[in-house]
This record gives C-alpha cells, structure tokens and sequence, in this order.
C-alpha cells in the first residue's frame, strides 16, 4: 500500500474529540503529537485526561521524533470492508519515547515486515483536515 | 476467604443446559424468538416454566442489556437482572446471585438470527469503532493476531507446531451432527497451514466461524436441584479477569499473555481441586494460538509452552487435556454472543454423560471459560 494513494477515502475517517483535536491537528501539520506527564515524565498515548503511571494531570503535547520499530503486525488479507485494499499491515509501532501505537505499515513489501523492524511516521491526508500517521521502513 | 465463596459456589447447580439449532444462517427467523426458543429448551430440560424465573441475563442479537425488556415481555413482575456478557462470567455472575439469596432461578439466554447479511465486510460485531483502531482496518481477527504474532516472535514458536489443534478441533465438529461444519473434514494439520491467510497468523481455518443460534442455561440451588428432572451439576469455582477494552488500545502481548492467570488461581482455590484434575476442557477456541495461551496462563506450563503440552496425543478424547470436544467456536457454531453459553452447555453434557458425540469417557471435573473467564464445574 502507498500513503500516496490511500484506499478511497470510505476507510473510516477518525473524528476527533476534544481530548484527542491537538493529535489529529499535528497530524495535518505533519507532526506526530503525544502527551508527556509533566510530573513523572511519561509518554502516553492515546490522549488522555491524566497520566496511567502518576495518575498527574499535568499533561502537555510533544512533539515525536515520529521513529520506533514495529512490536507486531498482521499482513490482513480479509478486509474489514472493501474499503481496504488488500493486503494491507497493521502494526503494533513502539515510537522512541516510548509509546505504543496502531497504524499502517506502508511502502514495503508486506511480507517484509517483521517484529523489530526500524519503521518511520509518514502522514498522508484521507479527508479535509485529516492526515493519518502511517509507517514506513526507516532509512537505512 | 476463598474456600468460602467456593462453598457458595458449590450450593448452585445447573438444571438446564440447551443449545437451538445452529446453523450459517438462520433466515427468516429473528434473534428474539431463538432466545426464546433457547430459553424454553433450557427450562424444559430442567422441568421449570419461565414463571420459576426470577433472574434473568439475556442478550437479544447484538443487544447485551436486553434483561429487563425481556424479563418484562415474559412477564416476570420483579426479578434480578445480570450485566455479565454471556457465557462463563454470565453464569458465575448468577451463581453468586442465587447463592446471595438475590434470585431462587436464573436464566441465562441469548439468540441470534438475520444479523450477518453484508458479506462483503466482517460480521457485523468484529468491526470496532474508535477513532485510533478502526481507521487502520482492524477487526476482530487482527485484534487477536496482533498478540499472537508477538508470542510466536517472543517464543520461536512455528504455525506447525501449533495446526495440529485446530485440526483436532475441527474433525471434532465434523463428526457432531449439531456441528454448523457436521461432515466437513477430515482435517489434517497441512489443511490448516493450505488455508487462505486471513490476518497472519491467522489463516481461514484458525479463525473461528460465523453463524446464528441460540443457547441457554438454568441455574438454581442444589436443595431444589434435587427434586428437578436432569441431573445437576455443581459449580466449584470461578474466575474473571481481563486486561481492558478490547478495540481500544493497542493489543500487545505483554498485556494479554498473562490474562487469566490470577483468575485461575482464585478458581482452583475455590474449588479446592489441582489443575490435573480437570478431565475435560471446554476452551474458548476463537483463534489458534489462544488455546495454548489459557494453558500457559492457568498455570499448566510456562509462557511459550503450551504447544508442547497440548500435543496431539494429549488432546485426544483418551489424553490429559481434551478440548473443544463439540468442534468449539471454529466448527459447532459462533454467533457472536450465545457461542460464550455454548461452552458451559458442552462442559454439562460431558459431565452428565450425554455428549452426543466425543464423549470424554468418565469426565467428572470440566473447566469452561472464554479469555475473559473461568469456571470448574462437576458431577459429583
């Protein structure tokens, strides 16, 4: 799959939340946002109203280095609706600060994909104001 | 503590126990009549009208918190009611209702029919909704091999050490004439690992099925049990854990591997029984790789080894851990809630000595659950 040429816009649109607007808006400013506990320092997503680990609500937006590897994955080649092209990867990616979150791995060989590999944000726009974070295989 | 709760566990009996005819579709029918028809099958087994009823815990279709309408519609005028989703955590919910003194007799019951029409798309109840899950085109057989690829990573487990379950499962299923896939097979393990890739690891004949049907169970306290028509069968423990929403978070391993495990501690305690004790084990076979995970979790093995315990050998009717012995969720029937009832349904006829077919010869002690829990339940 190509971020470029996402399926047709039908895959399911995220609608944002009050609590979770500041993450879709970096994403359209192709930035990939988590929340960090000014108390404890943890990195947490998805958005939250306080933090899993000090229970602070003291939580304010970073910006990520958008780089981690992928913790686990599925090469899906029954769609959830013919919305999706397949096969498609989700993944698991374990970002450098230390969060965890679901996306698309793209622009690989599906089959290529594999616990542990180094994978990097790339965002592309599915609707006015929405860019989804996918990954792709880091730079050698 | 334990023991006690064990002790009120063990006051409560199951009376009834019926599944409705499953079948892939069930056209022309609608989910509140096979509840219904569940229900019935399940009182008449235990020689009880629905007017007996004073608790209630019913899924209609895809409706979990349909109790108090259909308690209501049945004519029940004050009743308790259950929240548990179906199934094992359903019937501990309502033991302990009736053990409390809250109902004399519960019913558990739940149908479904005409849901799953768009076949273009997953069943209708494996399509999540949340704005950080279903946007990537996860559904319940990514959910579920999420987990299942990291163990395999952590493990260096292989899909053949594993097809050997399913297959088993599965000409389990082919042989039970109330089976949805009654005559399909036999399955070799290589069939398994020849099926199409559905959601890797997960191929087509991993994966459990669609269907529609009903399921029911009664329960009441044992004084009463004894002048009813069945023979009953006794709860001695149960367990419930979970490790939080599902479609929600992203399903890593190191959180869903362990689950399960506090919980069967608190359910052998209860009863008061080892592990090895179990003759017959009516496990939640939704997926391949989560059979081994509950073995691994309830303590039978260590984390990566319960592919090993559950060889072929062992899994026979003749070995240490039977399992699935209608054909499970893969080949009797999935409806989506009522497969849940399904396994306590099983368990009782293989403790009664009824299974109509793959019967484990003498099972006195069987253990139900699903990933969310547990429960021990016997004939003596």
């Amino acid at each position: 799959m190509n971020p470029d040429s996402p399926s047709p816009a039908q895959r399911p649109i995220p609608v944002p939340t009050p609590l979770s607007a500041p993450f879709w808006q970096g994403c359209a400013e192709g930035k990939l946002r988590y929340q960090e506990c000014e108390d404890c320092g943890r990195a947490i997503f998805k958005p939250q109203d306080f933090c899993p680990n000090c229970l602070g609500i003291r939580l304010t937006w970073r910006e990520s280095s958008g780089s981690g590897e992928v913790y686990s994955y599925s090469v899906v080649w029954r769609p959830q609706t013919p919305a999706f092209e397949v096969p498609y990867v989700v993944a698991i990616v374990e970002l450098a600060e230390g969060f965890q979150m679901l996306t698309n791995v793209v622009n690989c060989e599906p089959d290529a994909v594999y616990c542990g590999m180094p994978v990097s944000v790339v965002f592309a726009p599915v609707a006015d104001d929405i860019a989804l974070p996918f990954f792709a295989p880091s730079p050698a | 503590m334990l023991k006690d709760i064990g002790r009120a566990l063990q006051g409560v009996a199951v009376v009834g126990a019926f599944n409705t005819p499953q079948a892939r579709t069930l056209p022309g029918r609608t989910s509140a009549s096979v509840t219904l028809e569940a229900a019935k099958g399940a009182l008449a087994q235990a020689g009880l009208a629905m007017a007996d009823v004073d608790g209630f815990n019913i899924t209609v279709g895809l409706d979990a918190e349909a109790s108090a309408a259909f308690a209501y519609d049945v004519g029940a005028e004050h009743f308790w009611i259950g929240h548990e989703m179906d199934g094992v955590q359903a019937v501990l919910e309502a033991a302990l209702a009736v053990a409390s003194g809250e109902c004399a007799v519960a019913l558990i019951a739940s149908g479904q029919a005409s849901l799953y029409t768009d076949r273009a798309s997953t069943a209708p109840w494996t399509r999540p909704t949340n704005e950080f899950i279903e946007t990537w085109g996860l559904h319940t057989a990514v959910e579920w091999a999420l987990p299942a690829q990291r163990y395999l990573h952590e493990f260096g487990i292989k899909p053949e050490d594993v097809a050997h379950i399913p297959a088993t499962i599965r000409n389990y299923g082919a042989v039970n004439p109330n089976a949805v896939y009654y005559g399909r097979g036999p399955f070799t393990p290589d069939d398994i690992l020849a099926s199409r890739m559905v959601a890797s690891p997960y191929r087509l004949l991993d994966c459990a099925t669609t269907s529609e049907g009903g399921s029911a169970i009664v329960l009441t306290d044992r004084e009463r049990a004894r002048d009813l028509p069945a023979a009953p069968i006794r709860l001695l423990g149960g367990g419930r854990e979970e490790w939080g929403p599902t479609y929600v978070n992203p399903p890593a391993y190191r959180r869903t591997g362990p689950v399960g495990r506090r919980a069967a501690d608190a359910a052998f305690a209860q009863a008061g029984i080892a592990r090895d004790d179990v003759d017959v084990f009516e496990v939640y076979d939704n997926f391949t790789y989560e059979i081994p995970r509950y073995f691994e979790a309830y303590g039978y093995c260590a984390p990566g080894e319960g592919a090993q315990l559950l060889s072929p050998e062992n899994i026979r009717l003749d070995g240490r851990y039977p399992i699935c012995t209608d054909g499970g969720v893969m080949a009797h029937s999935h409806t989506g809630y009522s497969q849940l009832t399904q396994k306590v349904v099983r368990a009782v006829q293989q403790l009664r000595g009824t299974a109509n077919v793959n019967q484990v010869p003498g099972a006195k002690i069987a253990l139900a659950n699903w990933p969310k829990g547990l429960l021990l339940m016997t004939s003596e």
